[in-house]
């Protein structure tokens, strides 16, 4: 597959040492040189400088024959607009971005694209664990 | 006719500022306090701190009730966002988006933004184009005490025109604090006639604002 990766974070480097071990064809792009430092040495993707949402970087960064489509900056907008580029622009058809936002989450899950929210999934696990042990303190 | 801009930089607040001015019902989002404190002081309480982009802002805003909302901040990721917020979850039926790379301009439509522009004199135009003059405008709400400040227009064929405010039917919390006539600004007693072509300047309770606006302009077409 080809996969494009927009940030360069503890979060997309991470993924894409993973996929590019795996022998996929991967492009990240960050706008700052040093988030490149969180790759391995020896990482055989290609490493694009620039901003994800615009789109003679994407392109450089070969979105127009890409399978996948990632937006994993810190900035949820930033990945808002980015995402809707690869899906509406170059039809990308696999696009999934994170929002922390949990509003601006839902509202983009319904336009289509595949929306991961940590800020719900991690407090969505929290519950569960209080609730599964159901804890009581006994009074002695 | 209400307006909700976002982005308190220059283009926002000139916006803001000429909105007002024509007489538009108009509310400021900004993200920096410093700035909000100061717009306060000049425009009063149609101004809040707030990151347009969120829920709860927008609703504080106002937006269920916003017939255009103007997002102007420096960057397109966030008017691209504040404008779509604004369009799925309140419904605002038109949105416009400053664009700060032209090259965004045709994607922004793409996406369901209804007017892009990079200008704010190109911004005014626009908005004068597909704003009708109204009679009857709310200046502005005030913070305290749900009190509001209109300013309505006589017509020639106002239902009031002729009279002396003391035989108006004015509803109970409404005063009619001035009066605009020929340039000259009036301080109106129980005695004073009203004549067409006057623009009144009254401080309403919200509620009684429908209400008024019937009694000076005549029953709803």
């Amino acid at each position: 597959m080809r996969i494009v990766i927009v940030g360069c974070g503890r979060v997309g480097s991470r993924v894409a040492t993973e996929f590019a071990a795996e022998g996929h064809r991967i492009s990240i792009v960050d706008q700052r040189q040093e988030s490149f430092r969180r790759l391995p040495e020896r990482f055989p993707g290609q490493l694009v400088l620039g901003t994800g949402i615009d789109e003679d970087v994407l392109r450089s960064a070969g979105i127009e024959s890409a399978d996948v489509f990632i937006a994993v900056t810190e900035d949820d907008n930033t990945n808002i607009m980015a995402a809707q580029i690869a899906q509406v622009v170059y039809r990308v058809p696999k696009v999934i971005l994170r929002i922390y936002d949990p509003e601006r989450a839902e509202v983009y899950r319904g336009l289509g694209l595949t929306v991961i929210c940590p800020t719900r999934t991690v407090a969505d696990m929290i519950e569960q664990q209080v609730r599964e042990g159901h804890p009581t303190r006994v009074s002695d | 006719m209400y307006i909700i801009v976002v982005g308190g930089g220059k283009v926002g607040y000139y916006l803001t500022k000429t909105l007002v001015n024509e007489g538009y019902e108009v509310f400021l989002v900004e993200k920096n306090p410093a700035k909000v404190q100061v717009y306060r002081d000049r425009f009063g309480a149609i101004v809040m701190q707030g990151d347009g982009a969120e829920v709860a802002t927008l609703a504080a805003a106002g937006a269920g009730r916003a017939d255009v909302v103007i997002a102007v901040t420096g960057d397109d990721e966030d008017n691209l966002v504040i404008c779509q917020m604004a369009r799925e979850r309140f419904r605002v039926r038109r949105t416009i988006a400053r664009v700060n790379n032209p090259k965004n301009e045709e994607l922004f439509r793409k996406l369901g933004i209804d007017v892009t522009v990079s200008q704010t004199n190109v911004i005014l135009s626009i908005i004068e184009q597909q704003i009708p003059e109204r009679p009857f405008v709310h200046l502005m709400a005030l913070r305290h005490a749900d009190l509001a400040i209109v300013e309505a227009k006589v017509a020639e064929d106002s239902p009031v025109i002729h009279q002396p405010i003391w035989q108006l039917e004015l509803p109970p919390e409404v005063i009619i604090t001035a009066i605009l006539r020929h340039g000259e600004l009036i301080i109106p007693t129980g005695q004073t006639v009203i004549e067409p072509g006057d623009e009144l300047f009254i401080v309403t309770k919200q509620q009684r604002e429908a209400e008024l606006r019937e009694l000076l302009t005549g029953p709803p077409a």
